[in-house]
């Protein structure tokens, strides 16, 4: 009995659930594009904690290596995106994305 | 001598390869040389085809390879050399050899002295294939390629338009030809089950039910296209666009007799046809009256040698047509003496001219240029028929032979042998006689043309005086040895046909008829165009009705023009408007103005709003959701 098993997996999906479900709602409410990409790490790190409880009450290790994966390339995609968003701001001088729609015919 | 014929061809077309790569790298004296010597020594080969068959009386078979074999279809590359093809390759290679010596002279200021050489030994290649061919495939590649020499050296200054669209004419209208003549093979392979002369010949006596009329009428407009038959006839007279020493070799001694030789290789499938037979002899007289008119007006002196070419080549159709296939053969080989003599006459009387070739601006030339003067009126006196040349034995014995089917054939034969020695002695009288008509600078430059053209001239005068002397009929105490010769070719038809004697003061009547109707045409002649000194009309006057007509060949270009190059512009200008423009180019334009329209529409969904294409996104990520756990549910 590990001490992650001590809490029911309910519980953690449960609270995956929820922390998915207000990244969801930030990116699709929300006007500020730090803020929408705040809420994007929201969602993935709520699915890692989802596949980390998994893989612990199944005994097998390969989610967390997933997990793993996935942080790697959640850095790798805050570098590119902050970076972008630098740029937005540079030549905008906002980074409201309704500001950003000039991105069409 | 099986082991040498396949020389006899090859060694033209070395001198093609040679020439036709050195062309540019040899001076023109070896090129000149080559091309003649290996001619020459085809000529001595074919000199021992010719007395082996004589002596033995059998004909030579050389089978070089197997050169296809599909399905029942089985074709030899093989030479047969019996007595028909043996003399088809003296006339082919003795003037072509001579014609070769006259090319040395005459062409020896043209830059494309090489090409013309190159082009000269292909097209003896070509044409010793046609004739050596022992079966009809042989004889088709032999048939194509002497029509594509034709077009390349009808087309020679090519720089020109009105000679490149002459060659082009000339292709064509032999393409026509062509067509019938491979059907015709088709045909003969899907009755007889081969195409080997051998087989189909010994085969046709004993298949009462063969398509014989089908198969040669097909023959026959192939040989329509080549020996240019009315209606075909057109692009003759235009390949005087060649230069001189080709309209002697190709278009009058050798590949237009190629139609006659085919059909008296072909003898016993057309004796066979009775029906095509009346067709032939039709189409051979009414070519001989129509060309012999024409020829009668025409101004370009060798306008007048073509249509007279024409007209000869009607002759020997008719004589063919009415069954005289050795008259008809004869006649080729004196046409070829004598024809191919007028021509190279005309080449050094242009020559001497400078280039001129309008009679209206010769005359007087007799003292100038005498050998050319001299030779060139013993092959007027052999074409028009005059005792004893050549010309006279050989039309006469078609005209006997056209007499015995029909007296209708033989008056307008003799009508238009009539007129052919009015033409020709016009020709003379008009170039020799009289005065000069030309420039000053022109008169200056008279001259006689050097040796190795005035000896081609002599040699072929000599055999046109005295060629005849090979068939002197027997009414007249000889024993036409041309006919005694060739008789194991023709065995078979004459069996069919039987033998229509005549008797001899029939004979004697015919032929006092016919040079009478010569000598009365010659007198004529000279009295309008030495006595009157009359010199046809500039082309700015006036011409009488009939003479206009005349002149401008019935206007059957202008006939062809209006009833197929018309309607078939019209039809191309629809295909073109309509069809391409309007159907095709519509189907695919429209196809890309309906992608741009649709992409204009489809474009707006495009908001450029970030957030609301972030909205979609979730709510596709949600249905792709609903999607799965709907599955999985199953």
């Amino acid at each position: 009995m590990s001490t992650i098993q001590s809490v029911p997996l309910n519980a953690y999906i449960l609270l995956s659930s929820v922390i998915f479900s207000i990244g969801v709602i930030g990116v699709l409410v929300r006007r500020n594009a730090i803020v929408i990409f705040m809420s994007v790490e929201l969602m993935l790190n709520a699915v890692n904690l989802l596949l980390t409880a998994f893989s612990v009450y199944l005994g097998d290790a390969s989610g967390q290596v997933f997990v793993f994966f996935i942080m790697a390339l959640a850095a790798a995609e805050v570098a590119i995106g902050l970076a972008i968003i630098v740029m937005i701001y540079r030549n905008t001088n906002s980074i409201d994305i309704n500001v950003l729609n000039r991105l069409k015919w | 001598m099986e082991k040498y014929i396949w020389l006899i061809p090859l060694l033209p077309l070395a001198g093609f390869v040679i020439n036709g790569l050195g062309r540019n790298v040899l001076s023109k004296g070896v090129i000149g040389f080559i091309g003649s010597l290996l001619v020459l020594i085809a000529f001595g080969l074919s000199i021992g085809a010719f007395f082996q068959v004589k002596s033995s009386g059998l004909p030579i078979n050389a089978d070089l390879f197997t050169w296809f074999s599909v399905g029942g279809l089985h074709v030899n590359f093989s030479f047969l050399v019996d007595q028909l093809s043996s003399i088809m390759l003296l006339i082919i290679t003795g003037v072509g050899f001579l014609i070769h010596l006259y090319s040395i002279g005459y062409m020896h200021d043209d830059d494309g002295f090489g090409k013309f050489f190159a082009y000269l030994n292909l097209f003896v290649f070509f044409m010793l294939l046609l004739v050596l061919g022992s079966n009809y495939l042989v004889m088709f590649i032999g048939w194509e390629g002497v029509g594509l020499c034709s077009y390349l050296l009808i087309g020679f200054w090519y720089s020109n338009p009105s000679y490149a669209d002459a060659a082009k004419k000339a292709f064509i209208m032999n393409r026509i030809g062509d067509l019938g003549f491979l059907i015709g093979i088709f045909v003969i392979f899907n009755t007889f089950g081969s195409i080997a002369y051998a087989d189909v010949f010994s085969k046709a006596a004993h298949t009462p039910g063969a398509p014989f009329v089908l198969i040669t009428l097909l023959l026959f407009i192939g040989a329509v296209g080549k020996s240019a038959q009315l209606p075909l006839f057109t692009w003759l007279p235009d390949a005087m666009a060649g230069p001189t020493p080709v309209s002697a070799l190709i278009h009058a001694a050798t590949m237009v007799t190629a139609g006659v030789y085919m059909i008296a290789r072909s003898n016993i499938l057309f004796t066979l046809a009775p029906q095509t037979m009346e067709v032939i002899a039709i189409i051979g007289l009414a070519t001989a009256a129509f060309a012999a008119l024409i020829a009668l007006t025409q101004t370009d002196i060798k306008k007048v040698l073509a249509y007279s070419t024409v007209s000869q080549l009607g002759y020997m159709f008719l004589g063919l047509g009415v069954g005289a296939y050795t008259g008809a053969f004869f006649h080729v080989l004196t046409h070829a003496f004598f024809k191919a003599l007028l021509f190279l006459g005309a080449g050094s009387v242009i020559h001497a001219m400078g280039g001129e070739q309008d009679m209206r601006k010769m005359g007087g030339l007799a003292g100038k240029i005498k050998i050319t003067f001299v030779t060139m009126l013993v092959g007027t006196i052999a074409i028009a028929g005059i005792p004893p040349f050549s010309g006279f034995f050989s039309k006469d014995e078609i005209l006997a032979a056209a007499f015995a089917h029909s007296t209708t054939f033989y008056v307008v034969g003799v009508i238009t042998a009539m007129l052919t020695s009015f033409y020709m002695f016009r020709m003379m009288y008009l170039t020799f006689w009289g005065k000069f008509r030309g420039t000053h600078e022109q008169e200056h430059h008279l001259h006689e043309s050097p040796p190795s053209m005035t000896i081609p001239l002599i040699v072929l005068a000599i055999l046109s005086a005295i060629g005849g002397m090979i068939g002197v009929p027997a009414v007249m105490g000889g024993h036409h040895e041309l006919g005694a010769y060739l008789a194991p070719v023709f065995e078979a038809s004459h069996k069919i046909l039987g033998e229509h004697e005549l008797s001899s003061s029939t004979e004697w009547t015919l032929m006092g008829l016919s040079v009478g109707g010569a000598l009365i045409a010659m007198i004529y002649a000279y009295v309008k165009y030495v006595k009157s000194a009359d010199v046809p009309v500039e082309d700015s006057e006036e011409r009488p009705l009939l003479a206009n007509l005349s002149y401008n060949k019935f206007y059957v270009d202008e006939i062809y023009d209006f009833l197929i190059r018309k309607p078939l512009d019209a039809l191309s200008g629809f295909f073109y408007n309509v069809v391409d423009r309007l159907g095709i180019d519509g189907l695919v334009n429209g196809l890309g103005k309906g992608t741009i329209e649709s992409s204009k529409g489809l474009r707006l969904l495009q908001t450029g709003n970030v957030g609301f294409y972030i909205f979609m996104m979730v709510v596709g990520i949600v249905a792709i959701l609903l999607y799965n756990l709907n599955l999985f549910s199953k």
